[in-house]
């Protein structure tokens, strides 16, 4: 079997080297945990109400990417595809708090549940409130409550940050963020797997001229499988899932965000972020501003998501707030 | 015992291995391996007054090595399951049954997960529930029917459909092959029951 070809040192080192390499680029604005795969902000704010983010890794610049001004005070990080354990969680946990409670924001997949759930009962037991808010944006993964996080999370990440950065309680951090969850709406396409670094393994296989829309980071299935099909062909199948699900109405306001997979380049986002635009004034959904970008990745996969969050005048302010991380900065 | 327990599941690596590449993304056998590795060098460092202590040391290892879902639901098993043994120095059949009816409820709870949804506890479960019903038996012919209950549980997650954790998504091909923590369940009980039949008398 084909496997993939990574400019690596010991592939068993890939989370705290790649962490290392984000400290020193960063030159002090985030730093590492000692022992545990975390990153935390080295200025947070005395009183501030915490955010912590995370998941395994191999989705960067997700999830230590959005540690920053604005954004996420820390991130857990996990292996690669793999759940942080609960140590990790509470370690970063304990270091983010600032008296007011931590906010824990991540995708809805099994592993991460149970060893952040795991990791807020310890929290609990040392004094520290801990909710819970689960990112489950995939309208192509079933009802609600099976939903996957995926590309709407970074959408979730920012409205959760300026929140966080903003209100003076965690019920009033977890209100926004629970209406902006309740209003994010995301859509994937696979065209090739990511590969995973320890084993050079790809974690799927698709056909060389095939698509599968719906399809998960790991290969869980999706919606609707197709020969390869146009860009504008291929955008409207997948803004008919999304446009339907909320459902999106005429007059709606919305923010965008168009999110590579890895390996689609910045040339093929443009172009379906230029279709998207154009089904969305065709159905009088107005843009309030565009993302284009690979803000969530796997490894070298290909593919894209499509994410829509629906606006009102709260969720506007805290998304047009600046923020710096080295995954996303917004004058 | 652990010891022994942890020596048997390091060498099980590659039939985990296997068992989880039909169902999942094929690293259950590493994880586990890394787990029981961790928890045998934990053991080599200290030394423990009760059982208890023992298990409870034990199944933090395996929570923080493992990873993922996995070390969790094992861990939990390992260490809520010791809950109620305050102070215990020797295995029994009586101690085992607690351990495993405690440690049943907590992964249940846990991984929110019931019998039949093709899961560890499919293996687990029968397990408790055989170990209640020796508990005054010596321990290697309770160990001995446990295990023979796992194995049976485990055997029937073949005929199952996963409907929680990652396997849930392939759904109808996820039948015909066992549920790997299953696999790992049965394959824990079976090296305590090796370790007892071998030991002659229980509670070493």
């Amino acid at each position: 079997m084909r496997k993939a070809k990574k400019i690596l040192n010991d592939p068993r080192n890939v989370v705290p080297e790649m962490l290392d390499g984000l400290v020193a680029t960063y030159k002090g604005r985030v730093r590492k945990l000692d022992g545990v795969n975390a990153m935390v902000r080295t200025d947070i704010p005395a009183g501030k109400v915490a955010l912590l983010i995370g998941g395994g890794s191999g989705h960067e610049p997700a999830y230590h990417g959005f540690v920053g001004d604005n954004m996420a005070d820390g991130a857990a990080l996990g292996n690669v595809f793999a759940a942080p354990t609960p140590d990790i969680v509470l370690e970063a946990t304990k270091a983010v708090h600032r008296g007011k409670g931590v906010l824990y924001l991540y995708g809805n997949y099994a592993g991460d549940i149970l060893n952040f759930d795991m990791a807020a009962e310890m929290a609990a037991e040392e004094g520290i409130e801990v909710r819970t808010l689960l990112i489950r944006d995939d309208v192509a993964s079933g009802p609600i409550e099976n939903r996957r996080g995926i590309g709407g999370a970074m959408l979730a990440v920012k409205i959760a940050g300026g929140a966080a950065a903003t209100l003076g309680t965690l019920a009033e951090v977890v209100d926004v963020t629970s209406k902006a969850l309740d209003n994010i709406r995301s859509i994937s396409v696979a065209l090739h797997a990511g590969s995973i670094p320890e084993t050079g393994q790809f974690t799927f296989e698709l056909a060389d001229d095939e698509i599968e829309i719906g399809m998960g980071v790991h290969g869980e299935p999706g919606v609707w499988r197709e020969k390869m099909v146009p860009t504008d062909t291929l955008v409207d199948k997948m803004l008919e899932f999304i446009l339907q699900d909320l459902p999106f109405k005429r007059g709606d306001e919305v923010c965008v965000l168009v999110n590579g997979a890895g390996s689609t380049t910045n040339m093929e986002l443009l172009i379906a972020n230029r279709r998207t635009l154009q089904v969305l004034a065709a159905n009088g959904i107005v843009v309030h501003e565009c993302v284009v970008g690979s803000l969530f990745t796997t490894q070298e996969m290909a593919g894209f998501s499509i994410s829509l969050m629906r606006l009102d005048d709260e969720l506007k302010r805290y998304y047009d707030m600046p923020i710096r991380s080295f995954g996303w900065t917004k004058w | 015992m652990l010891l022994h327990v942890c020596q048997q599941m390091i060498g099980y690596t590659d039939i985990l291995t296997e068992a989880d590449k039909a169902i999942g993304d094929g690293d259950h056998g590493i994880g586990m391996a890394r787990g029981f590795e961790a928890v045998s060098q934990k053991l080599a460092a200290g030394s423990y007054a009760s059982l208890d202590q023992l298990l409870k040391i034990a199944g933090m290892t395996l929570i923080t090595s493992i990873g993922g879902a996995a070390g969790v639901v094992f861990g939990t098993w390992f260490r809520d399951g010791a809950k109620n043994l305050g102070g215990v120095t020797a295995l029994d059949a009586r101690v085992l049954a607690a351990w495993l009816a405690d440690g049943l409820a907590a992964v249940k709870e846990r991984g929110k997960a019931k019998p039949g949804e093709k899961t560890m506890v499919d293996a687990l479960e029968p397990a408790a529930v055989t170990s209640s019903q020796v508990a005054a038996a010596p321990l290697d012919e309770a160990l001995a029917a446990v295990t023979e209950a796992a194995r049976t549980g485990m055997e029937a997650t073949k005929d199952m459909i996963a409907s929680v954790g990652r396997a849930k998504a392939l759904g109808e091909r996820s039948r015909s092959h066992p549920d790997p923590g299953a696999v790992s369940t049965y394959l824990i009980l079976k090296s305590m029951w090796e370790y007892a039949a071998e030991a002659m008398s229980p509670g070493q």
